[in-house]
């Protein structure tokens, strides 16, 4: 069992890791925007 | 489309949920591994959406390369049309002379041969009408990244099964080998995307994954062609499935379709943000006074 809970849990630790790097990709082209609209 | 994406976010967490729910409790418990086997649940629906946006990437790499010269663009639209008409030939002569037949793999109906032939064909003309040459290129990265996510799931869960199973983490078996080369390369492809500065870059990496798009296959055949220690697929590979499983199968990978829908898309936006923002402050840098004297 312990085998199972490891490979569900690494399956949506991998998901949810790359679901915050494109969440903080988008915050910071957001401030990109921003500037540019300042400017 | 902007206030349809968080319905269809709660839509598929929900649907994960029930997917989920099916793997860990309704599924039947497999008599020799025991509930391990549950593993199967996430790792084969994530191999084929891998497999499906490699698949993805492939046609757009394809399309980024040959159309961006006219001539090129209607060769291999010819192309596709006539792979659809052979490979729809081919089904009904297969199925009508039996000495072709019998050459078949066991459980392989000659009108999935056919069937392949139109899907690449429609997958093709589809992205085409839809996309334009830029946005091609924008979802060949999309679907590479994803699909390199997706294959990495594939990669980790594996080992976790292999090791009660088979009593080992790995082996060098052609499956598990060619696996991990088709995840080197797509990563090859994003580290080449992501430090190339060169205006080349796109061209280059179209190249490379229409290359790396010829691994899938051998990945997908090398259990029917060498004897490996990886188990036979259960669809249309001689291998047989309690219908339950196969139904908790496929509602999982439908699930992980929808995620993987809905990841694509905010991929997509991102990149195509991305690109807009560098072509403003590119036109930026040369309207600022005193650019031209740099």
């Amino acid at each position: 069992m312990n085998f199972l809970y490891a490979a569900y849990g690494a399956t949506w630790a991998i998901h949810i890791v790359y679901l915050i790097t494109v969440a903080r990709r988008y915050i910071r082209l957001k401030q990109e925007v921003d500037d540019l609209n300042k400017k | 489309m902007k206030k349809a994406f968080p319905i269809l976010g709660v839509l598929t967490a929900i649907f994960l949920s029930y997917a989920l729910y099916l793997a860990l409790v309704v599924a039947p418990r497999e008599q020799t591994m025991g509930d391990v086997q549950r593993i199967f649940y996430y790792h084969v629906p994530s191999a084929w959406t891998a497999f499906l946006l490699f698949f993805i990437n492939f046609l757009a790499s394809v399309q980024y390369l040959v159309r961006r010269n006219p001539s090129t663009d209607k060769v291999a639209n010819w192309i596709l049309i006539t792979v659809a008409a052979v490979t729809c030939i081919a089904s009904v002569v297969i199925a009508v002379v039996p000495a072709l037949k019998e050459a078949m793999p066991k459980d392989v109906q000659p009108s999935s041969i056919g069937t392949t032939g139109i899907i690449i064909a429609v997958a093709y003309f589809l992205i085409r009408k839809f996309f334009s040459v830029e946005a091609v290129d924008a979802l060949a990265v999309t679907t590479a990244e994803v699909g390199v996510v997706f294959c990495t799931v594939v990669l980790v869960t594996g080992p976790l099964w292999a090791r009660p199973v088979w009593g080992i983490w790995w082996t060098w078996d052609v499956r598990l080998t060619s696996t991990l080369v088709l995840w080197l390369i797509y990563v090859s492809y994003l580290i080449l995307r992501r430090f190339s500065s060169s205006g080349q870059t796109p061209v280059m990496a179209a190249a490379l994954a229409v290359f790396g798009a010829l691994d899938v296959p051998l990945v997908y055949f090398s259990i029917w062609i060498f004897r490996t220690q990886h188990p036979q697929p259960v669809i249309g590979g001689g291998g047989s499935i309690d219908p339950r499983m196969m139904h908790v199968l496929l509602m999982n990978w439908l699930a992980f379709l929808c995620f993987a829908y809905l990841v694509c898309w905010s991929r997509y936006r991102l990149e195509i943000m991305k690109r807009e923002v560098e072509e403003a402050q590119a036109l930026e840098s040369l309207l600022e006074p005193g650019s031209m004297a740099r």
